[in-house]
Order: C-alpha cells, then structure tokens, then sequence
C-alpha cells in the first residue's frame, strides 16, 4: 500500500473526492499542504488576494456548477477571513469544504503566533465541522466533509488540519473510502406520500393558487420539474430572490420576484391567494413581511429538504420534509392519476385577476420609472441593456444593495444557476469573486458582476486575481457614488439624513484602477453611449471590462413593502402606495 | 411549560459545544444541562431542560436532530417519565436542636447525610426538582452555606427506551 503524508493524503482525497479547483491563500499552517499541492497536477490551486474571496470564488463555483466548491486557507488571520465567505454560504445553503491549517497539535491553546479556534469561530455558521488530530483520519474526514457539504441541506463544511498532522516525514497508508456511512447523518430525501397525497387534492381543489419557489428548487436541480407541474395546472409561479432562473423569468405564468422588492401582482397575488405551494422556500422576513399579517386566507403546503424550516416561520398545513427532486415528480404522477382536475373556471378567473394586476402596476407591462435622459442614466435602464446584450444568456453575480434588486427585477432569467447572489447574508464584496468562480467553470459564457461603487472596493483586490488566473469577467458598476439602498431607507426611513452613506469626492477613478490592474476601463455617463458602449465590451471576450456607470443618484427601488405590513402593502414609487 | 429534552450524540470533542451554542444561537435558554458517556462509550447521553411552547418545543427538537453529530432526540415531557436530580447540601448544624430537625427533616426526604462535622451537615438528595426545591424550602431558615445540583437526567416510562 502506498505511504503518504498528511499533506499529500489530502491533496489526492482531494482529488479521489473529484475536486478538480481549490481556491486558496498560503500561510505557515498550511505550508505542508501546499508543497505537496505543488508536487501534482491533479488538483488545480488558484491564489486570490484575500481568503474571504476564495471562499466566495468557491462559491460562486459551486452556485454555478451545482458542485461542492472548495477553498483551502491558513490558520489564524486566513481562518477569520474566511468566516465571511463561509456565512455566507451557510445563509445559502451552498455546499462548500474550506479546510484551514492550525498550529500544530502541541501548540493548540498555547495562543501560539497566527493560532485561532478555527473550529469554535465557524461553529454558528457551518453545517458541521471538523479538526483532524491524526494523519491516519485525513481522507475519511474530507470524504465525510463533502458527503455532509452536498447531501440533505447543502451547507460549509470546516476541515481544521493542525500543521504537525501534514508532518511530510510522517507517512501512513492511504485508502479513501469507497463510501460514506454516519450512523448520526441520514438526510431524508422522499417525502411522506400520505402528505404527498393530501398536498395534490389540496393543489388541485385551489381556485387561487400561487406556487412560491425558492433556492431550494434551483439547489436541487428541481427546475424542470417545477416547470411541468406549473405547466400541467395552469398555476400561477413566483421566485424568491435565491429562486430565480428556477422558473423562466419570461414564461407567461411567471408573476416576477415577491418579497420586500417583489412586484406588485406576485405580492397581490400571495395575499389573496387560497393555496400556497412553498417549494424548497423558507418564508424569509424579506418575502413575508408582517407574519401576522401575512396571507390571511391561505392554506400552505410545503415542501423542504430541512424539517427545522418547515413551520419555523410560518405554521405549513401540509408540511412535507424530502427534496423537490424527489417529491415534485411523485406529485406530477399523481396529478395526472387524479381524477379529479383544478377548476378551469376558477383559474381562468384567477388569472385573469393577476392580469388585471399585472396591467396596473405591474413593472413588465409598462414602465414604472421615469426614462433615461442624457446624463441621467437610470439603473433599471443599465440592467435592460444588459439582458439586451447578452441576449438574457449570462451568468449574472451581484454584490448587494440597490443594484441588486434591480438586476434581480429586470434581468429575466431563464435558466437556474445563473443567477448569483448573496442573497440571505447580503455580503458586499461578494459579486467580483463569485463572478470569478463562474468563469471558470463556465468560461465560453459571459459572466457579468453588477455591482455598485461600494460593494465593489470591499473586494476590488481580485482584479488581479482576475489576471493571473485569466479570468475575463465584465463588472458592470452602478456607480450612485453612494450606498443607494442605506440612502433609500435614509430617505424613506430618516428624512434624508444621510449619515455615512455618501462618498463626496473620495471615490478612485474605476477606470484608471482597472488599467492599473491590466484590464480595460470604460466611464460611461451619457444614456447615448450605453448601448455601444456595453456592447464594445462585451465583444472583449478575453479581457476582464470594468464600466463605471453613473447612474440617477436619487433613483429608489420599487416597489418595496411597507414595514409592519402585509405583503400587499408596497409603495409603488416615491408618491404612490398601494 | 417546562421541557426535558434527552438526546443520544456521538462522543466526539465539539459535540456538547455544539448543543450549547445551538441554544445560545437561536435564543434557547437551558435551565440544566447533564452529560455523560452511555454503557457504549461512543455515545453520550444528554439531558437538558428547557421552558418553551409547543412550537417552540418542537423547533428545538428539529434543530437538535439537525446537528450531524445527534443520533436521536426525544422531548421526554412528550409523554409519562421519570426524572431524576441529585443535590448535595452543606447546612449550618452546630446546635443539637438544629440537628435534630435536620435529622428528622432529612429523613422524611428520604435523603442522607454523608458528611457531619460539628459545625455542618452535608445532605445527599435525589428526586424530581420539586422535591429537592421543597427540601431547600424546608431547611432554608437553619442556614443553608452551599447546594449543588446535578441537573436533571431523565427517562421514559414503560417500554420506550433510547437507543442506538
């Protein structure tokens, strides 16, 4: 049996775990490990400029690809910085491994130089994490960290490595293990078909349905799925904001995003809805609103991966724990079995009620905006262009703020996974990195960061990254020279006090920045040269493009639901509410 | 109301921090927490008690059953139990009528006296809480000096029983 060390047992469990990226930053702890990373060819290592951005590329990776991301860090400062990308993952649900090097065993509480309980940090936000204290445990833990990392509810997995136990004078047999068995962990992934049975008679008895779906059905790769039970009951679909690209943004029966930025009809609609079908959603305060408050004449069914997050927030009539991949086909079959069909009356008239809705006030039947002029270029505008350009194919990352909602409001999205964001932490700095993690799993596909002048400079450092690693990403920056959605509420919220939020005259030239970087730089500041502008960009395919965008400074995002109100409660636009 | 909750975990370094900070996290109070190692020294036994609503019950024993180290959870109030504290009292006898009292009240307790001095009695009892809070009550005004509580262990009535 071939000898190895601790180092190079982690590298091929790497590798015999089919992880073929790893996004990292050395340091002393983990010095063992990147020799033996050095001394192969199998696992490919990319270096960022900051460990909260190789957990946020491994992220993006994994949100793109659907595979687990991997991100490999040092102790101490490289472990804290990494704590940010792991929450953000774990908020997601996004499977990760971030393996961390620690001081040596001998000196663990000894507060020895870069020491620091990787373990106890992380603990609120992973799915389960790991310190390896014998060289012999390595490949089963890290075949045990992304078993856990991928299956049931996806999540981040820390796999804490003290240095002495990557020894390379120290060397064991190696065997990975054929497969992976907790007495502790066993997901649940079909649902009970009694509940699976009373949850059908109900959807198929609705005369108001709404199907509410979330990240979950994207997670688990349960888009099709969804798409034909829409499809064969004529039922009305919402996305959450970790939802779109779950259902075609521009397919009829799409009523656009619900929740505190959602539209108006996919917000109306839930409120006086009869049925609810949660599908691996979460009922988030985002999407909810006031829970008292929230749909009143409902009966809710749903569906979840997670039992602690069936009737966390809101109580489920038909609760029902197993994956949308699995429970979804079994509802399609008994649909179609049933002898009883939904009321066509009582949907048509349904519909026609959203309709109605949708002509109103709805944000894709008119626009609810005032129109670009000359230098007052409006985001909503920028984010048109962008779905123009790409022709709706991109893969979009966001940071979070105001341009956020307005790339999750006016970029269509068709297709799960290409839709990036943070959406339940709202980490700033996340788009850049994430945007880097797409492009290169999918590097004949245009990745496109929206982002805003600040979220961009909490990670504007993996620009380099970028060119090291030949990542040609398009960042397209909504600059407000503000922090646009802090601002809104300060507006809404403060009588326009805006304490901390503006930036006066301290922001860099973008475009200089990214020269300096060796990328391309475009100011635009005239509705005019928008179009041209982001096409000449575009058409750089092997060049990251960075378009400093000014954008209306004092545009808000609408509509938005009213505090304390129920979710039909929005204001529509600065004057007008519902 | 009241909970006792019990749950069967592998016995690994990080598990009863995770238990722990799993209350801290979702804004849980634990009223007693008791842990110790089963006859299969793999697995520990844990009981903690807590105060909570039926929803609230119940959201505490999903989030419990979620952590990866947990192998089973049950909320023992669910249904008819047994539990069990044990409490050592030191209290302040040096007058023989106070140590008669003590005496006597000790045995009607049902409880022992395992350390005598010519100062001090120290009083082993076990029962339910509301039997040792009687007792505390009972001796309260002779001059109770220290208590210590093992928090409460628990276990179904009947054939039901916890196991891998």
């Amino acid at each position: 049996m071939e000898l190895l060390s601790g180092g190079e047992i982690l590298i091929r469990a790497l590798k015999d775990a089919g992880i073929k990226h790893v996004w990292g930053y050395p340091g002393g702890a983990a010095l063992h490990i990147y020799d033996a990373l050095y001394r192969q060819e199998d696992v490919h290592h990319l270096l960022v400029r900051h460990e909260q951005a190789a957990v946020h590329a491994a992220d993006g990776y994994s949100r793109s690809t659907g595979e687990v991301g991997t991100a490999l860090v040092t102790s101490g400062p490289g472990a804290t910085n990494a704590i940010t990308g792991i929450a953000t993952a774990y908020m997601d649900s996004i499977p990760l491994v971030v393996i961390s090097g620690q001081v040596p065993l001998t000196k663990i509480g000894q507060d020895a130089f870069q020491e620091t309980d990787m373990v106890g940090v992380s603990r609120p936000i992973v799915k389960h994490s790991f310190l390896v204290t014998r060289t012999e445990d390595i490949a089963e833990t890290i075949a045990k960290a992304y078993y856990i990392a991928a299956t049931g509810r996806p999540g981040p997995v820390v796999v804490d490595i003290p240095k002495d136990v990557t020894d390379p004078s120290y060397k064991v047999p190696y065997v990975y293990p054929a497969e992976v068995k907790m007495r502790s962990y066993q997901p649940t992934d079909k649902g009970h078909r009694g509940q699976i049975r009373r949850a059908v008679k109900t959807l198929i008895g609705a005369k108001r349905p709404v199907l509410y779906t979330g990240g979950g059905v994207v997670l688990d790769n349960a888009s099709e799925h969804l798409i034909a039970l829409a499809k064969t009951l004529n039922y009305p679909v919402t996305n959450t904001l970790m939802g779109l690209g779950g259902y075609p943004g521009t397919d009829p029966q799409y009523l656009g995003m619900l929740g505190m930025h959602g539209t108006y009809e996919a917000n109306t609609a839930m409120h006086h809805a009869d049925v609810i079908f949660a599908i691996g959603a979460r009922f988030d305060d985002r999407v909810t609103n006031d829970l008292e408050k929230f749909c009143p004449h409902a009966t809710i069914i749903h569906i979840d991966v997670d039992p602690t997050t069936v009737s966390k927030n809101i109580e489920a009539h038909i609760p029902i724990v197993g994956t949308c991949n699995s429970v979804l086909p079994e509802m399609l079959a008994l649909i179609e079995q049933s002898e009883t069909t939904p009321d066509t009356d009582a949907i048509a008239e349904w519909w026609q009620q959203i309709d109605q809705w949708r002509a109103d006030k709805g944000i894709y039947t008119a626009s609810r905006y005032e129109e670009s002029s000359g230098n007052c270029i409006k985001p909503q505008d920028v984010i048109k262009m962008l779905y123009k350009i790409t022709e709706g194919k991109a893969i979009i990352t966001s940071d979070v703020g105001q341009h956020q909602m307005f790339a999750a409001q006016y970029y269509l999205f068709d297709k799960p996974r290409t839709w990036i964001n943070s959406g339940g932490l709202g980490t700033m700095g996340f788009g850049l990195p994430a945007a880097m993690g797409c492009k290169l799993a999918f590097p004949d596909c245009d990745v496109a960061c929206v982002t805003g002048e600040g979220s961009i400079q909490m990670n504007i450092q993996e620009l380099s990254t970028c060119s090291q690693h030949n990542l040609p990403v398009k960042i397209i920056n909504l600059n407000n020279a503000a922090l646009g959605m802090v601002r809104q509420w300060q507006d809404m919220n403060y009588s326009s006090r805006y304490s901390e939020s503006v930036y006066e005259n301290s922001l860099p030239d973008f475009v200089k920045l990214t020269e300096a970087y060796g990328h391309v730089g475009m100011k635009i500041t005239h509705i005019d040269e928008l179009e041209d502008k982001m096409r000449e960009a575009f058409a750089m395919k092997d060049r990251v493009v960075f378009m400093d965008i000014d954008v209306d400074r004092s545009e808000h995002v609408y509509p938005m639901q009213m505090p304390g109100g129920s979710m039909r409660d929005l204001w529509l636009n600065k004057t007008e509410r519902t | 109301m009241k909970r006792i909750i019990s749950i069967l975990i592998e016995n690994e370094s990080g598990a009863l921090s995770r238990v722990v900070g799993l209350f801290a996290q979702r804004g849980y109070n634990i009223d007693t927490l008791t842990v110790a190692p089963t006859d299969d020294d793999t697995l520990s036994r844990l009981t903690l008690t807590t105060q909570g609503d039926d929803h609230m019950a119940e959201q505490i024993v999903k989030q419990l059953h979620k952590l990866i180290d947990t192998i089973k959870v049950v909320d023992l109030t669910q249904g008819p139990h047994i539990e069990r504290e044990l409490m050592l009292v030191k209290v302040k006898a040096s007058e023989s009528d106070v140590r008669n009292e003590l005496k006597s009240c000790v045995e009607i307790f049902r409880g022992h006296i395992i350390d005598v001095t010519p100062y001090t009695y120290t009083v082993q009892l076990a029962g339910d809480s509301e039997k040792l809070d009687a007792f505390i009550e009972a001796v309260g005004e002779m001059g109770i000096m220290e208590v210590v509580r093992s928090g409460v262990s628990g276990i179904a009535r009947g054939d039901k029983f916890l196991r891998v």
